[in-house]
């Protein structure tokens, strides 16, 4: 509470001892709330400066030196604070008097702020010329100084300030060692892995580092001048020595004026900052909160500003709410000699049960470690050497305690590189023609400017062609990379994308191919094009893709409704929607298979597949398949191909939705439709995820609140886990949101773009794709539900209009003009069923070519 | 043993036109040969059914196309299987320069397909 003055200015008089950093927040905070009309403000100097930055002070070796200084005489003279010079030696609180000199102040609050002092071990000969600690600027001069006629330095102590000095004398150009008792560098922060990460970078630049070592003695010459540091069993030489291991806190005047003390140390305060005194309160290093010293400046300023408030309310100058101190986070991130070091949290995973993981790469001199709660659902601390660029995220992860929605291993994978950049590594792209990256990028650079060109330069992609999306990719990123303009044209014979293709067929109303080629296009086409846009008209009009207008751009698969193999048959797929099927089903399948000998395989999507059926089968086994009750699964199309399920809630013990019910439905509501690339997904009904939803192009995951709803995930070479779109959502929310999806994905996606392709492509991601078809940000949420109630009231099973339309089906002939069968089919058996021959059994029995006028 | 000459390919009608939608191709047999017959830009064109790079004879069911090389215009069939193009015209691999189909002689009569002999 206020009590008069008995000084002469009759205003509250309140002293604070010591002007480092957190005694120069203090007076900003205690100014800020306090004008000079209503309190005087005193501050005691030790040092002959006002406060600067120490956290900084190894710059004062830059050239040019900078200015560290925090504040100025006239700084402090505008804010009227006074300022004594000197060291305040007696502390009388009964008295509430402080002694500078021969001056004697009268305070009516008093804030000690004097910080600490270097720990000096007692070693023999520490006193010698040529030692040094390393905390103040004047500190700093004499190392200059004695740095001028020294070759090298030592520093004891390879805690952070050590570094800090072994970088300082670096700089001032000396062979530095470093000295650490503890097995590793840095030992208050980092585990002995950190350590070693750090030691290997601080040893690359050339600095001696020996750890685990306990020197006994400093040598000196007969001038008493230090010559270096005797071990047990060893001798270092140096011409100066620096000790920074470690700081104790200044509480010497608290200490003699009977003020209470930590156990190990400090003036001991409460969570208002105030000592065993109600007039006075410290903050900073030389304060001791819950028994505990902050040797970081963090904390130091949160103590400033509690004080200031709390020793401004006592004053009755400010009418707030105490503010409280609780003891602080030490996650701290530095820079110690180039080398970034992070520590945040439980670093040293401390909390009972934990457990860690951690990644150290000794090439890029980095290590990083996560703390982890026992189930690993939460990060509860963590290391980082040599990258910190994870630090805030992490540091966030852990204070807000955050459950991990990814395995905690990618959160310390470094960032991948920008896609624009060039690739590292010579990446074998072709693995049949042994084609690797370079000889890519060195066809570009030669000429070649499209994918055609590239197969003819470097063989890549007349394989087996699984690499030509791959080449496509390069040569847009090489395109680019050499300052081309890189265009989206679907081929040659289309200067457009696929979607302003999709865009103009719609606007314009294009019904075939003939028309769209007549319109947009040039030449005859090609086998990129063809079926993009047969897959587009697909997609807006229903019409049946081998109607004679549109049989003659599809490929293969989608001409003859089944997927052609190696040796040319197909193979036959009957839609069995979310993996359920009769007895009877089974049954029906297998005896078609029997009947026109064909090879059976569970497919990875939960149907049957029936393999090497001749082309003039194919009618033949629909017709029984369609007669089974099942219809065309359109494994063949750029479409729908399958929604997997488990048996969720209606078997297993742990789901919680009718996981087979919905993707019966959504995989009946989606088929045929005819999409950029093939679509698949996954219903899981409950978080077991036995369906492997993630990894679809949409995957739904059931709890108990509703249906999660994943987006944009596949398998195949680039792997990619759906994003979480939606949560919670019931089964026509779902249907709702997916037709929007689905809908919206066919309009925009570029040709052979699978959904994460897409999505990554999309500009804003996945926060765009939710404004768009969630909040409905762009108005076209009804027009792409009507889109797709049109495509499911087009629907109709394929086969089944083949089969009835007689000049489709003469198409399944062979041979134009014979009955025979393809003599070029030959079968082998395998495990108790056919397969295709190899190619040289084939060829042997292959009938010599007649050739013209030969013998 | 004695070497007889074998006779000269007869000219064989192999379909109707209209069997063939325009832009795509047939496979017809001529003399226990496979041939791709195609219909592209009013035009009939027959080479090898064969897909010399896979072994499959699946060229008959290839998308035809064209491409524009040095200037000229030329027809190109694409094979279903892993996609590589020969020209229609000559047989000619767009991929490897080694290779080239046998491509056959064609002629159209009063509506109906004549396939000849090799070219």
């Amino acid at each position: 509470m206020f009590t008069p003055s008995l000084s002469a200015a009759s205003l509250p008089h309140v002293v604070v001892v010591g002007n480092g950093m957190v005694g120069h927040r203090l007076v900003q905070r205690l100014r800020e709330g306090a004008a000079a009309q209503t309190m005087r403000l005193t501050v005691i100097s030790e040092e002959p400066c006002l406060a600067y930055d120490r956290v900084q002070l190894s710059r004062q070796f830059d050239d040019p030196r900078p200015d560290l200084a925090l504040a100025s005489p006239d700084d402090y003279a505008v804010l009227e604070v006074a300022v004594v010079w000197g060291r305040a030696h007696t502390l009388n609180p009964a008295a509430r008097t402080v002694a500078v000199g021969d001056l004697t102040l009268h305070y009516d609050a008093l804030v000690l702020t004097t910080g600490s002092v270097p720990f000096v071990p007692p070693l023999p000969g520490r006193d010698a010329a040529g030692c040094f600690v390393y905390r103040t600027l004047a500190d700093l001069d004499a190392i200059r100084a004695a740095a001028h006629t020294a070759h090298t330095g030592v520093v004891i102590g390879g805690g952070l300030l050590g570094l800090e000095a072994a970088g300082a004398l670096r700089k001032l150009g000396l062979q530095t060692h470093v000295v650490e008792a503890a097995p590793h560098l840095m030992p208050a922060q980092l585990d002995s892995e950190g350590g070693a990460a750090l030691r290997r970078t601080v040893e690359a630049m050339g600095l001696g580092v020996h750890t685990g070592r306990a020197p006994q003695a400093i040598t000196t010459d007969g001038a008493g001048r230090v010559t270096g540091l005797r071990f047990a069993d060893d001798h270092l030489p140096a011409d100066l020595i620096v000790f920074s291991a470690g700081i104790r806190p200044r509480d010497d005047l608290a200490r003699a004026a009977g003020l209470a003390l930590g156990e190990r140390g400090g003036v001991k305060i409460d969570d208002l900052g105030r000592t065993s005194d109600p007039h006075i309160y410290a903050a900073g290093e030389c304060a001791a909160h819950a028994g505990r010293t902050y040797g970081l400046v963090a904390p130091g300023y949160r103590m400033a500003a509690v004080v200031a408030t709390n020793l401004l309310r006592d004053l009755g100058l400010l009418n707030t709410a105490p503010a409280l101190f609780q003891g602080a986070d030490l996650s701290t991130k530095l820079k110690l000699l180039g080398v970034e070091v992070g520590s945040f949290g439980d670093a040293h995973g401390q909390t009972p049960g934990c457990r860690t993981v951690s990644l150290s790469d000794n090439v890029r001199g980095t290590y990083s470690k996560l703390v982890l709660a026992e189930d690993g659902s939460r990060v509860l601390g963590g290391l980082l050497v040599g990258d910190t660029a994870r630090y805030s995220e992490l540091l966030d992860l852990t204070l807000s305690a955050t459950p991990l929605t990814a395995p905690p291993e990618t959160l310390l994978v470094p960032a991948l590189p920008a896609s624009g950049a060039l690739p590292q590594a010579d990446t074998l792209v072709c693995s049949c023609e042994n084609v690797r990256e370079s000889a890519v990028c060195a066809a570009v650079q030669g000429g070649a400017r499209d994918v055609a060109g590239l197969k003819r330069c470097t063989g890549a992609g007349t394989g087996c062609g699984g690499c030509v999306p791959t080449l496509h990719g390069l040569l847009q990123t090489e395109l680019r990379r050499l300052g081309q303009v890189v265009t989206n044209h679907l081929c040659g014979h289309y200067a457009h994308s696929r979607q302003e293709l999709f865009d103009l067929i719609r606007v314009r109303g294009h019904r075939t191919w003939d028309e769209v080629l007549a319109a947009h296009g040039s030449g005859h086409g090609c086998e990129i094009c063809k079926p993009a846009v047969a897959s587009i008209l697909a997609s807006l009009h229903g019409e049946l893709v081998v109607s004679p207008a549109h049989a003659a751009v599809q490929d293969t698969n989608d001409a003859f409704l089944a997927n052609i193999q190696k040796n040319g048959t197909y193979s036959v797929v009957p839609r069995v929607p979310g993996g359920e099927i009769t007895p009877a089903g089974l049954m029906a399948i297998g005896a078609v298979a029997q009947k026109y000998g064909l090879y059976c395989k569970l497919t990875g999507g939960q149907r049957i597949d029936l393999l090497g059926a001749h082309r003039d089968d194919l009618p033949l086994i629909w017709e029984d398949l369609i007669a089974a009750g099942f219809e065309s699964g359109h494994a063949y199309g750029k479409s729908l191909r399958t929604v997997k399920s488990c048996v969720g809630s209606a078997w297993c013990r742990y789901g919680v939705q009718d996981s087979t019910g919905l993707a019966v439905r959504l995989e009946l509501r989606y088929r045929g439709l005819r999409s950029p690339h093939k679509l698949k997904s996954g219903v899981s009904g409950c978080t077991r995820e036995c369906a492997e939803a993630r990894s679809k192009d949409f995957g739904l995951i059931a709890t108990e609140h509703g249906w999660n709803v994943y987006v944009g995930g596949n398998g195949g070479v680039t792997p990619k886990h759906a994003l979480l779109l939606a949560e919670g959502l019931s089964e026509d929310e779902v249907v709702r949101l997916l037709d929007r999806y689905l809908m919206f994905y066919v309009r925009t996606a570029d040709r052979l773009q699978r959904t994460s392709a897409w999505l990554e492509g999309l500009d804003g991601g996945l926060a765009y794709l939710r404004r768009v078809i969630v909040d409905d940000h762009l108005g076209l949420c009804a027009e792409l539900e009507a889109d797709m109630a049109r495509h499911i009231a087009s629907y109709q099973d394929e086969w089944a209009a083949a089969l009835a339309d007689p000049g489709v089906r003469a198409r399944f002939r062979t041979f134009v003009n014979a009955e025979e069968r393809d003599d070029g089919v030959v079968w082998v058996d395998e495990r108790g069923q056919i397969r295709p021959a190899e190619l040289p059994d084939i060829l042997s029995g292959l009938p010599q070519l007649p050739l013209h006028g030969g013998d | 043993m004695t070497f007889l000459p074998s006779p000269p390919l007869p000219w064989t009608r192999v379909c109707s036109v209209s069997d063939i939608l325009p832009g795509s191709g047939v496979c017809a047999l001529v003399g226990g040969v496979q041939v791709a017959v195609f219909r592209v830009a009013g035009a009939l064109y027959a080479t090898a059914n064969r897909d010399p790079f896979t072994g499959a004879n699946v060229l008959s069911r290839g998308l035809t196309g064209s491409d524009v090389q040095g200037g000229a215009l030329r027809y190109t069939v694409a094979s279903p299987l892993l996609k590589h193009r020969f020209d229609l015209a000559t047989g000619q691999s767009l991929d490897d320069p080694g290779v080239r189909l046998p491509v056959y002689a064609t002629r159209l009569e009063g509506g109906d397909v004549w396939i000849g002999s090799p070219i």
